[in-house]
């Protein structure tokens, strides 16, 4: 009955850690939070010269993202769920965009996992920064799907 | 007649132990630890076994005066909340394993005959028949009318002997922001979440069917989440501890370094007395500066005290962010007389100080005297986690989350991880 009650339980609450530094430059932080090394040791499949040009999507996700899904997409257990490998991350990207600009509350199983939390909706994005993001965590910690695309983000946030 | 029938069964029994030395609960039979302490740091002349492994998300641990072991889970598991163990060949370790109940959740006690129990919006009971390890009876309700919350759900109690169980109630926010957990949002003022959340309630412990609004009492306000909460019976006073609150450096980049973000606000050791207002969300601890701290939600600088000079500070203050998740005064005689009457405090460990390594994922001990910490803090058991420094919570293999007191006086430790009990004991 309490299970029940959970799951139909969604948003009661709206708004849960996931960092943000909405409308703050945060530059400095984020290039802080940039030269740590677990940030750095996350894919070992990037070239290591200096002129390998670093993924778009990665600032916004440190930015945004990885306090709560931490720097190597693990996410925290029992609370938020990771990006890694096997994740949702290969899901149906206008899915994932409903989840990043409305928010995510409530129990979820990821990888038979239960997580429980409430991620707040990251409306403040532009369209450009959930696909850069999207096609980040879809390219990175072990992933391999296709990119987003930015036109996709477009359409689904005009309800097209 | 009777005596000669009560004789003959003590014969029996004496019997049955003698031919069977391995089965028998009574003999003196020495517990063997694990060959590395379960993998554990302690004091000298502690050790520690692995109890029970891989069991569930194990949270709180409650045992019962004939040594069982009942520990609550975080998500049902076997078609149970409840992990019911019993060691039944004493070798200190489990070997009867049943799952019961159909919630799942925290707080978990044995008290007055009965398992109780706290799912996030409900608190039932199990009445124990003599000798029964898995309870035959159905679920009484003893608290109800919770409202169902996505962060800090988790209700952990504890008793008084006075017949008062003691509710934490969480709040559902980090700060009371009108958009929780956002930059630039302002503090709602006064906090309506106070109301019904953010403090500890009072209920019988034994009527029936209680309703948090109707029925239940706010003992004490101000309290953003205490899951380390205890009655302590020497000293006839309620102690809890508060996760803090989150964030102050991703919204206030301007007051607060990553670094003092790390360390902001400490987490608070509270003895809670009726009517206490220990300041959430107005409020913050600093450690270092030793007040309460205005929130910048609530028009802070990060340094003046504001309204906050009325709230009551801690009596103790621990690194931020590493989540008490319990708290038990050791009244037993195994552990050394430094030991008694002391607190041991579990530590799940932090997940939100990055870029800074993550802290906590210990026990520690607080000496006592007097209702008040005596001496320092120490780290008591050490290497959960199993690895030299926790950059990201999943990468520790196990977190400490639960505590209890077996009637030997050995100390039982949960991991929520991965579903580890330990057991440590002295010598």
């Amino acid at each position: 009955m309490n299970r029940i009650i959970k799951q139909l339980i969604f948003s009661v609450v709206s708004g849960v850690f996931v960092i943000s530094y909405m409308n703050s430059n945060g530059n400095e932080k984020a290039e802080a939070v940039r030269s740590e090394p677990p940030v750095k040791e996350i894919s070992g499949n990037r070239p290591a010269e200096p002129a390998a040009k670093e993924h778009p999507g990665k600032a916004v996700y440190i930015k945004y993202c990885l306090v709560c899904h931490q720097a190597s997409g693990s996410g925290v257990p029992g609370m938020f769920p990771p990006l890694k490998k096997g994740s949702w991350v290969g899901k149906d990207p206008k899915e994932l965009v409903l989840i990043i600009t409305k928010g995510l509350s409530g129990k979820v199983e990821v990888n038979g996992e239960v997580y429980k939390s409430a991620m707040p909706p990251q409306a403040q994005l532009t369209d450009k920064e959930i696909a850069d993001v999207l096609s980040y965590v879809r390219s990175d910690f072990g992933n391999s799907f296709k990119p987003v695309d930015v036109e996709l983000v477009k359409k689904v946030r005009s309800g097209k | 007649m009777k005596k000669i029938l009560f004789l003959m069964i003590t014969m029996v029994f004496i019997g049955s132990c003698q031919s069977n030395p391995n089965k028998n609960s009574n003999s003196v039979m020495v517990i063997a630890p694990d060959k590395d302490n379960a993998g554990l740091k302690l004091p000298d002349g502690f050790s520690a076994l692995i109890y029970a492994d891989k069991i569930g998300h194990a949270r709180h641990i409650a045992i019962n005066t004939n040594g069982d072991v009942y520990v609550s889970l975080s998500d049902v598991k076997n078609g149970g909340g409840i992990v019911c163990l019993r060691d039944e060949n004493k070798d200190g370790r489990a070997d009867v394993i049943k799952y019961h109940g159909i919630f799942d959740g925290t707080g978990i006690k044995i008290h007055n005959g009965y398992i109780y129990f706290g799912a996030d919006t409900i608190v039932v009971r199990y009445k124990l028949a003599e000798g029964e390890l898995v309870p035959a009876a159905a679920p009484e309700v003893i608290a109800k009318g919770f409202t169902p919350q996505n962060q800090h759900a988790t209700k952990p109690f504890t008793f008084d002997q006075n017949g008062n169980m003691y509710v934490t109630v969480g709040a559902p926010s980090n700060a009371c922001q009108v958009q929780d957990r956002t930059k630039g949002s302002p503090g709602i003022d006064p906090c309506p979440i106070l109301e019904q959340h953010g403090g500890i309630w009072r209920f019988k412990a034994d009527v029936l069917n209680q309703d948090q609004a109707k029925d239940g009492y706010r003992y004490a306000t101000g309290i953003r989440n205490a899951v380390a909460i205890s009655w302590n019976d020497v000293e006839n006073s309620l102690f809890a501890l508060q996760h803090g609150r989150d964030q102050l450096g991703s919204f206030y980049p301007e007051m607060y370094t990553d670094e003092q973000s790390a360390q902001l606000p400490a987490e608070e050791f509270l003895s809670v007395k009726e009517k206490s207002d220990f300041g959430w969300p107005y409020c913050y601890y600093d450690p270092m500066l030793k007040l309460k701290v205005l929130a910048p939600e609530y028009g802070g600088d990060g340094k003046k005290p504001g309204r906050c000079s009325n709230a009551e500070n801690p009596i103790m203050a621990f690194p931020a962010h590493t989540a008490p998740n319990d708290l038990l005064f050791y009244t037993g005689s195994m552990f050394p007389e430094k030991y008694k009457n002391g607190a041991f405090i579990a530590f799940h460990g932090s997940w939100n100080r990055a870029p800074l390594p993550q802290e906590g994922y210990y026990v520690a001990f607080v000496p006592f005297k007097g209702g008040v910490p005596s001496g320092d803090w120490e780290i008591f058991a050490n290497g959960f986690a199993g690895i030299g420094e926790v950059m990201s919570p999943g990468d520790a293999k196990h977190r400490p989350c639960g505590l209890a007191q077996a009637p030997d006086g050995s100390l039982f430790v949960s991991d929520d991880s991965n579903g580890r009990i330990y057991r440590i004991s002295y010598k």
